[in-house]
């Protein structure tokens, strides 16, 4: 009952929804459109289960002082904070408990939850990636590398694509002549993108979408039951 | 006041930016503290979010508006409900049914969508007449767009061993992926560093006001 109710479930509802594909009419024409939306509302649920999961992780953390408990007590209050924020005086397009928060507006000039978001999420997201640059800059050494057929073909288009995109390098080959304007860096790489690059990013996508169709088949004639977990 | 608020603001974003970028020295508590800090207002926006644009509108509003017209929705809400029990222990099992759903529902969609969207459509717009254009590069680059997704896919099957010609058409389709792979690092290298000059004209504009935002 544990375990085959659920593999009847999956079941069930895959195969109602691809043959209400070839079906157009009610209740099969509806059917997709309405499972859809319970499964917004439900995955909802599952992304504040995520976040609820998160929570009760880094309050265990404390609690059992597991290494680095100190920085667990600074999750949970910025987590504390942000939610009671903006479940008090809600958000940009909504009201929260205590109304649209118009006196508290005044005061700090936004919401709390948007004053944390614009001062704080949004610098701390942007500078997180930022510190990428220096990151992929130590990655493109390694990677191009010039050993190998591939890892040249790799850094040949990245760079190509890189001075393509800026006025340096419509500069450097602005003096080709015009039969010769397909080696001007812009087009040079409006070439790349638009043909080799296609190309590999089709192959991906035709890839993927079989691998996804293969696992989906799997998963409804339950074959692969790995998301019902181990026990 | 406002003012006040305004500056803090602005000070607080300088304090973190710098906390992130001592990351470049070594790991250190004021990275560790900010990336928390991070992590934390990073859940909380996202229960926020998930709460005011995906439960309201979608769950609460209908129910409470009309729940004679809406009782459907009562399903999808007690399954939601099951999802959260995971959180104990004792009764994390009943989360399955809705787990069920959910991936019978991904499933099911995915199977004809992905099959319409990333392999017909895909297969159609590839195999297209090279010579339809005058132009000598654009049939050159059409070849190169046929050839390159067919090897390319021919790389993907693993079930045969990639050897004699099935290897070599394989090895040219590794080729194609890695021109793909250079460009989409190359678009990445400089995604990344134009965040890193946003970032120093927050630090020199914003906050120092030594150039002009």
């Amino acid at each position: 009952m544990k375990r085959k109710l659920p593999l009847v479930i999956t079941f069930s509802i895959g195969v109602l929804l691809i043959i209400s594909e070839f079906i157009p009419h009610k209740p099969f024409g509806t059917l997709s459109g309405e499972l859809e939306e319970w499964f917004l509302i439900i995955s909802g649920f599952a992304i504040i289960l995520g976040q609820l999961s998160l929570f009760k992780v880094n309050l265990f953390k404390v609690r059992f002082k597991q290494k680095d408990w100190q920085f667990s007590i600074v999750t949970l209050i910025s987590f504390v904070i942000m939610v009671g924020f903006g479940l008090l005086w809600g958000t940009e397009n909504s009201s929260g408990i205590f109304g649209n928060g118009s006196s508290i507006i005044q005061l700090i000039g936004d919401k709390p939850f948007d004053y944390l978001f614009h001062n704080v999420y949004q610098h701390l997201q942007a500078t997180m990636f930022s510190l990428l640059a220096f990151f992929i800059a130590s990655a493109a050494y390694r990677a191009f590398i010039g050993r190998t057929i591939e890892s040249n073909l790799l850094l040949i288009a990245a760079v190509l694509v890189m001075l393509g995109n800026t006025t340096l390098g419509g500069f450097l080959t602005s003096w080709l002549p015009e039969s010769l304007k397909f080696l001007h860096l812009p087009e040079l790489k409006q070439f790349i993108m638009t043909y080799p690059t296609t190309a590999g990013q089709r192959a991906i996508m035709i890839g993927t979408g079989l691998g996804i169709i293969g696992s989906s088949l799997r998963i409804i004639l339950g074959i692969e039951r790995s998301y019902l977990g181990g026990k | 006041m406002l003012g006040f608020f305004n500056i803090l603001g602005i000070w607080l974003g300088a304090l973190f930016t710098f906390a992130i970028f001592s990351f470049l020295y070594k790991d250190n508590p004021f990275y560790k503290t900010a990336e928390h800090i991070f992590v934390g207002l990073s859940a909380g926006y996202w229960f926020i979010y998930t709460i005011y644009s995906i439960l309201i509108p979608n769950l609460y509003n209908p129910l409470t508006s009309n729940i004679s017209k809406n009782w459907i929705l009562l399903i999808p809400a007690i399954l939601g409900i099951m999802m959260l029990l995971r959180l104990i222990p004792k009764f994390d099992w009943i989360s399955r049914y809705p787990i069920a759903l959910i991936i019978g529902t991904t499933s099911g969609v995915f199977l004809l969508r992905y099959l319409k969207s990333d392999v017909i459509n895909q297969l159609t717009a590839t195999l297209i007449n090279p010579f339809s254009s005058g132009d000598w590069v654009e049939v050159v680059g059409k070849f190169m767009l046929i050839f390159g997704t067919l090897t390319g896919v021919i790389y993907f099957y693993f079930s045969k061993k990639h050897t004699g010609t099935f290897g070599a058409t394989a090895k040219i389709g590794i080729y194609f992926l890695m021109i793909s792979f250079g460009a989409a690092f190359g678009y990445t290298a400089m995604a990344r560093i134009s965040l890193l000059i946003g970032r120093l004209q927050f630090l020199l504009g914003d906050w120092l006001g030594l150039i002009s935002p």
